[in-house]
């Protein structure tokens, strides 16, 4: 295979992971706060982490790119620090994260929503701090819906195009597996366009395998 | 028998249902019996934390635990009251070691060799959960309660799932709990038989009430069973 397809498969698969390990700490968060504690808001907040499935994706990047343009609320205070996010890798990690996350988030806040409730209450009668029951408790009895919508998160990261071509663009050093098959298509490169397509088709069917195993052995399982 | 004060003074609103526990009294062991949905379980689920009463207190043997009045309310894993739930909810993804050694470290267990002698459980430890019989995980979930360091031990219907032989069987080593341990109990039964072999005191609950609170054994000889 030409080198930049290689560079190019490599580059999607490593920002996918790195997105996907970005997205697992604040996704665990939201998926456990919105199964187990009501709070005031929390409409509003499931609405907003829903959002980037039922927007469509260039309207997220857009949302992104305002944000974290450098004349953005975000973008302005990262820019004071020196960080620069919109078209380099972080944009590309940036969109993805934010267009996994409500997948890993539904399915680790079901694996939570199916824990019976007495496991985390009867720990805490053993003398278990909330921290402690979350660690040793619920997260490990979610530990397979969690990792599932983590692969799922992983695979919608590596299948994004809208958000990251607007926040991102496709440039040489952006160009993901998604952005990379739009632009030879566009200049009539439709031989290399194929073997990313092909490419795509292979991590996605592992993906997909992945996450069916570790659904049917948690059914085994429990 | 040492036995310890306890006060039990507490209303639970649960919707349409009310729990009025007005009680304070001396026991080692104390059975609350009666009817399903009488208000059992929510009696132990107030007084381990679990669930909150709209006012009153709750104290074991000088220890409160709540109090509206003075605005405290332990959270459960301060009470130092072990809790072994009518499902037993022996934690599935942990061998039986690591549910008993889960609680330790909390308060003063008694040691790890009594209880596993008691119980009778050394050869189970290394087993999966989802291997034992009935039986061996109601005893698995009292040494784990046990391996906590409670002050108090609540046993919820302890032997309901458990064939009449079994029972037969199993209750022997709560009474080795209650007269080995020394640590108090408040056990729910449906069943006068086992109130009377575990229990000194016996509250009995219809429709959120206790409209029982006695000592000895006066309507234990009819040995009835509630359904």
């Amino acid at each position: 295979m030409n080198p930049e397809l290689i560079r190019v498969v490599m580059f999607s698969v490593g920002m996918a992971t790195l997105a996907t390990v970005v997205m697992l700490p604040p996704g665990i968060a939201l998926a456990w706060v919105l199964a187990r504690r009501p709070f005031p808001g929390r409409t509003a907040v499931e609405t907003l982490v829903s959002l980037p499935l039922v927007l469509p994706p260039v309207a997220t990047g857009l949302i992104l790119l305002r944000l974290f343009g450098r004349l953005g609320p975000v973008g302005r205070w990262l820019d004071r620090l020196g960080i620069e996010v919109v078209f380099t890798w972080k944009a590309v990690v940036l969109a993805m994260a934010i267009m996994g996350l409500p997948l890993l988030v539904r399915a680790a806040r079901s694996g939570f929503e199916q824990i019976d409730r007495r496991y985390e209450q009867i720990a805490a009668t053993l003398g278990a701090r909330p921290a402690r029951v979350f660690l040793t408790i619920s997260l490990p009895l979610a530990s397979r819906a969690v990792m599932a919508g983590a692969v799922l998160g992983f695979s919608r990261a590596l299948g994004e195009f809208g958000a990251t071509v607007m926040i991102a663009g496709t440039l040489p050093g952006t160009r993901t597996l998604s952005t990379s098959i739009y632009a030879y298509t566009q200049t009539g490169q439709d031989a290399a366009a194929t073997v990313l397509l092909a490419a795509a088709v292979v991590v996605a069917v592992a993906a997909v395998v992945v996450s069916n195993r570790l659904s049917s052995a948690g059914h085994g399982d429990r | 028998m040492a036995r310890v004060p306890i006060v039990l003074d507490f209303t639970v609103h649960q919707g349409p249902f009310t729990l009025e526990v007005h009680q304070r009294f001396e026991a080692q062991a104390v059975a609350l019996f009666g009817p399903s949905g009488a208000g059992k379980t929510t009696v132990l689920d107030s007084i381990a934390g679990l669930r909150r009463p709209s006012v009153g207190v709750i104290e074991v043997g000088g220890h409160v635990l709540f109090d509206s009045e003075r605005h405290l309310d332990l959270r459960p894993h301060a009470r130092h009251v072990g809790y072994v739930p009518q499902d037993v909810a022996l934690f599935p993804h942990m061998s039986v070691r690591k549910n008993i050694f889960y609680g330790i470290g909390r308060g003063v267990s008694p040691s790890l060799d009594t209880v596993l002698r008691l119980l009778e459980i050394s050869p189970l430890l290394d087993r999966r959960i989802t291997g034992l019989s009935g039986g061996e995980r109601q005893r698995v979930a009292i040494a784990r309660a046990l391996m906590s360091g409670p002050n108090l031990l609540l046993l919820d219907e302890p032997l309901a799932a458990v064939e009449q032989s079994l029972r037969e069987r199993i209750l022997p080593y709560i009474e080795c709990v209650r007269d080995e341990l020394k640590i108090p109990l408040i056990y729910v039964s449906h069943s006068l038989d086992e109130v009377r072999r575990i229990a000194d005191r016996l509250l009995t609950i219809e429709e959120g009430w206790v409209v029982e609170s006695t000592t000895g054994h006066p309507r234990l000889a009819e040995g009835r069973v509630l359904r």
